[in-house]
């Protein structure tokens, strides 16, 4: 439609992204193709900002649908509203994608009902289309149009897991948090902090992810560590920093918050 | 006579005692009140002195006031010369004279523990009370019988004080008293430390950082800071007075104390993490090093040398563990040890460790600083190794050798370094490994271990008497009850089969329906025609239009784990009146029909039954496990239930809700079909049982498990509702109506 203002959806700013693999050349050789992509990783770790990255490096808008459990199949579609004249049909944020020709980015994917995610299948095989059977029309998407749609394998519990239908349209990528070196690179220059204190607030995080499965269903994330460098860089004291973003977020339970809270007193000295 | 003389025989005459064997030591004794006390003291200790002389207990116990109060009164203050005084004359005047002597004897160790007046006095009240309450009565009002735990309580008060708070003597005396009242040899045993659950609650009451209580914080440490998951075994320090135990790890797991005290402002839990630091950090540092060819000397050097270093390497990773370091090691004072008269190897060597660790050790001895710093050079930009310790640690032992190391005296004082281990780990004795390995032992062993059942739980009573639980007071058996006759089950279905046919009809309307159509909503799924030309035709008509024009689908799944107790004890066997059948075969009939009914509905189902003799015999029989489906093998055990025994309900409850627990659903409901009140024969207080009960359904509701009774006791209102609260009971008046009440119940309270 041409109505549709598509430079809201274009990303103007470079959006910092330190790679960790080559996970920016295989995305972009999948986008030529118009290749559908899911990635996996866990919370935090950098997936939606790889996304925006990629989508501000080929100038692409990106259209982002954060996804939960309530959401219905029209609400990715579009649905008829009430107006004065009668009814209006409204596009949902995927016909949008499909008609502008911007990436669609589902984000946690898993967290939509199965009978909604079916919706996509037709775009993301060969035929590339979407019908809105509701209005009677075929989208035919854009030659632009591509779906990427991400979820976290950690943490959902086995009702939630994609159909081998929906799992078998997409190429993968895995991300995880970065290693050590790329992760205090991140750290430092997100919130503008000092190497030496990043490498100290990612030691922390190992202890945390070390935890993982133990009583703790995720990490610290590398987000929460830009939180944490970001309020140490407020000038906050170190310690009362770490315990605000990095222990009371992730747990209420006392024993790991007393071994979180040792593991920074100990770290940072 | 001297003037100092004439005084003392002033005094001398004030002391109302003609016992011969004070008068050699009387003056030392007036030496040291009138170094310790003031003139009123002086008086105060005279007059107590002669009021302890005129009980006539021999000259034993004035002998201890002289000679102990003077010096207890300046560190408590001198009212306890008085309450002390007071104290003896009570009890010389009570059955229980024999306790005098043990009582002085234990008042020296208690001032020195205690160090207050007042906490003195909180003292002797606790030990008074108890003294008075297990003081027995055979008539009535005179206290005729000496109180049987006292006296072997006082031998063990100084033990007691170095290991229980005030507070924590008081609850275990309390403890012993309350449940060994009317038992005098088992109270003895009780407080002789000699019965098993005096050590458990001596345990429980212990002051300080308790292993148990923190096991998972320490798991949690070993796996987030050190990437190793170990298996910890507690020692206790509380039995081996003579030598300490040590920490240490092999291949069975690390060994660590039982309990940790805050030291030094170091906390328990803290003293916890850095032993099993140093030990973790073994395991990642150290290489195993022969030991044959170095001599004990020599292998204590290296040892210290490889703490040492690892403790480097400790603080490399995690700085803020120095500090913990610095305030647990122990400082040794240069030239403390007398290199002519004790062997001063343990003092060297925790000097080395001391500079090591402390920057600003101040020592000046040369060879110390000089081995310091070679100790540093290895450890410059390395991990250094296990191996060049070794080196630096052998010549070391060579430069600073002495005759007088070989001395048996040893100068320990400031040597301990108690968070580091045993260093057994380091070595290896390629001699000892010749000796033939008795592996044919083991699997024997193995062999007779197979335990034939499931092992005892044990599970904590609810004394609402002290408000505490009992730990481990309660011991339950589980098994699979043993198989009757399926078709039995099956001839009951067919008898009630018009019952079975209505049940059916109310069953199939309970059935879940997957999706449920939600309308007038705001924002739906989809729009929903009918409202939506209503809505249009108000707004065409100018009215103001309804906007909740869509609807939505919802799923409405049922998604129950139930678990049915039936209490099966002895009097289950009674035919109630105007009945044909006893209650055990009705409730076996209800119990039929509720199952079959559940297993239409599809929800998760389990049978158990239970009954108890004494405390220490709770039985709990699966009848059908929440996996099974409604089949014979359930059927046939079904059949042969029996009924004997008490109900003690509690820890079936509970037994019980551990199983609950492990079920993934919305809603866990606990049935409990029974026909009296819990009771056992050996709890003579009636209230205890139904207290505990109501206990456990406390501790269940908080575990979002909800419970129901069902009980066929017509008089069960005197009690019930304090067991379950509330609407959490039902009671069944006409039991022949029970097969007919108990699914119909079922079917109410899940829908």
């Amino acid at each position: 439609m041409s109505d549709q203002n598509i430079e809201q959806y274009k990303i103007t700013e470079e959006p910092f992204y330190e790679a960790q693999e080559d996970e920016l050349a295989l995305y972009e050789a999948a986008y030529e193709s118009r290749l559908p992509v899911m990635i996996k990783g866990p919370t935090g770790c950098g997936k939606s900002r790889f996304i925006e990255h990629m989508a501000w490096k080929l100038g692409k808008p990106l259209i982002t649908v954060a996804c939960n459990e309530d959401m219905t199949a029209s609400d990715l579609v579009g649905r008829y509203l009430l107006d004065a004249n009668g009814t209006r049909w409204l596009d949902g944020p995927l016909t949008t994608a499909a008609r502008i020709g911007a990436i669609c980015y589902l984000d946690e994917i898993v967290e939509a009902r199965q009978d909604t995610t079916v919706v996509i299948h037709p775009l993301t095989d060969h035929r590339r289309t979407l019908p809105l059977d509701k209005k009677g029309e075929l989208i035919e998407a854009h030659a632009d149009f591509q779906l990427v749609i991400s979820y976290n394998p950690g943490y959902q519990s086995l009702m939630k897991d994609l159909k081998q239908s929906t799992k078998q349209r997409f190429t993968g990528l895995d991300f995880d948090y970065p290693d050590s070196k790329v992760e205090t690179a991140i750290v430092s220059k997100e919130a503008g902090i000092d190497e030496e204190t990043a490498a100290k607030l990612v030691k922390v995080a190992h202890t945390a992810r070390h935890l993982k499965g133990h009583g703790l269903d995720e990490g610290i994330s590398t987000r929460l560590l830009v939180y944490a460098a970001t309020l140490i860089n407020k000038g906050i004291d170190t310690k009362r920093a770490c315990k605000m973003a990095l222990v009371t977020p992730i747990t209420d339970d006392n024993d790991i918050r007393s071994t979180l809270v040792h593991s920074i007193d100990t770290i940072f000295a | 006579m001297t003037t100092e003389e004439l005084e003392y025989a002033d005094y001398r005459d004030k002391l109302k005692c003609s016992f011969e064997q004070i008068e050699d030591c009387f003056d030392d004794y007036m030496k040291d009140a009138l170094r310790n006390l003031s003139n009123q003291g002086v008086e105060d200790y005279l007059s107590g002195a002669s009021l302890v002389c005129m009980i006539g207990r021999g000259w034993e116990p004035v002998s201890i006031y002289l000679e102990e109060m003077p010096q207890m009164a300046k560190r408590v203050g001198e009212p306890i010369l008085e309450i002390v005084s007071k104290h003896v004359w009570d009890m010389s005047r009570s059955p229980n004279g024999k306790a005098i002597p043990p009582f002085m004897q234990c008042l020296p160790e208690a001032s020195r523990r205690l160090g207050t007046l007042e906490q003195m006095q909180h003292f002797f009240d606790i030990l008074f009370k108890m003294l008075d309450t297990t003081t027995t009565s055979v008539h009535g009002h005179h206290k005729t019988h000496s109180s049987q735990g006292f006296l072997v309580l006082l031998k063990q008060i100084p033990y007691l004080l170095s290991q229980l708070s005030l507070e924590g003597l008081k609850n275990w005396i309390e403890y012993g008293v309350r449940n060994y009242h009317n038992h005098p040899e088992r109270q003895k045993d009780y407080f002789d430390l000699k019965s098993a659950d005096s050590k458990a609650m001596l345990q429980r009451e212990r002051h300080g950082t308790l292993y148990m209580d923190n096991e998972r914080k320490l798991d949690m440490y070993m796996r987030s800071m050190w990437q190793t998951e170990e298996y910890f075994v507690p020692y206790s320090l509380g039995f081996d007075e003579l030598r300490k135990p040590q920490p240490y790890y092999d291949s069975l797991g690390m060994r660590v104390p039982d309990v940790y005290d805050d030291l030094d402002g170091v906390r328990g839990i803290n003293r916890y993490r850095i032993t099993l630091a140093h030990m973790a950090a073994h395991k990642r540092w150290t290489e195993r090093q022969v030991a044959d060819n170095l001599s004990p000397f020599q292998r204590i050097a290296v040892e210290t040398f490889e703490d040492s270093r690892v403790e480097q390497l400790i603080i490399r990773e995690y700085p803020g563990l120095k500090k913990y370091f610095l305030t647990l090691h122990p400082t040794p004072i240069e030239g403390d040890c007398d290199n002519e008269k004790e062997s001063c190897v343990r003092h060297r060597l925790a000097m080395i460790s001391r500079a090591i660790l402390d920057d600003n050790h101040g020592y000046q001895n040369p060879d110390i600083l000089e081995f310091v710093g070679k100790f540093w050079d290895a450890m410059k930009d390395s991990e250094s190794s296990t191996k060049e310790m070794l080196g630096i640690a052998i010549s070391f032992t060579a430069r600073t050798r002495l005759q007088s190391d070989q001395l048996p005296k040893v100068h320990f004082e400031n040597t301990v370094i108690d968070y580091r281990d045993d260093n057994r780990h380091m070595w290896v004795f390629i001699e000892e490994n010749d000796e033939p390995e008795d592996d044919t032992s083991q699997p024997q062993s193995s062999e007779t271990i197979e335990p034939d059942g499931l092992p005892p739980r044990h599970y904590h009573e609810w004394d609402y008497n002290t408000s505490s639980y009992k730990p481990d007071w309660v011991t339950l058996y589980e098994s699979l009850h043993a198989p009757g006759n399926a078709s039995d089950i099956d001839k009951i279905l067919e008898k009630h089969s018009a019952l079975a046919k209505y049940l059916k009809r109310i069953l199939d309307l309970l059935k879940p329906q997957y999706y449920v159509r939600q309308r007038y909503q705001e924002e739906g799924s989809e729009l929903d025609l009918d409202v939506a030309i209503r809505s249009l035709i108000d707004l065409k008509s100018g009215s103001q239009p309804d906007p909740r024009i869509n609807m939505s689908h919802k799923h409405d799944g049922r998604d129950f784990a139930v678990l049915l107790l039936m209490d099966l004890s002895a009097s289950l066997h009674e035919i109630p009146e105007g009945c044909t059948q006893s209650i055990l075969e009705l409730s076996r009939e209800a119990v039929t029909l509720l199952g079959w009914s559940i297993e239409q509905l599809g929800d998760k189902f389990a049978i158990a039954g239970f009954h108890s003799d004494t405390r220490h015999n709770v039985r709990y029989h699966h009848l059908k496990g929440f996996s099974e489906n409604w089949d014979d093998s359930v059927k046939a055990r079904l059949a042969a239930i029996e009924a004997g025994f008490s109900t003690r309900m509690g820890a079936a409850v509970r037994h019980a809700s551990h199983y609950l627990e492990g079920q993934k659903a919305d809603k866990k409901l606990l049935l409990i079909l029974t026909d009296g009140e819990p009771a056992d024969i050996d709890v003579t207080d009636e209230k205890l049982l139904i207290e505990d009960t109501h206990k456990a359904v406390d501790e269940l509701s908080s575990k979002g498990i909800y419970t129901h009774c069902i009980s066929l006791d017509k008089k069960a209102d005197d009690y019930i509702e304090d067991i379950f609260g509330a609407g959490g009971y039902t009671v069944i008046d006409n039991v022949e109506k029970l097969p007919e009440k108990l699914p119909m119940l079922f079917t109410a309270l899940t829908s």
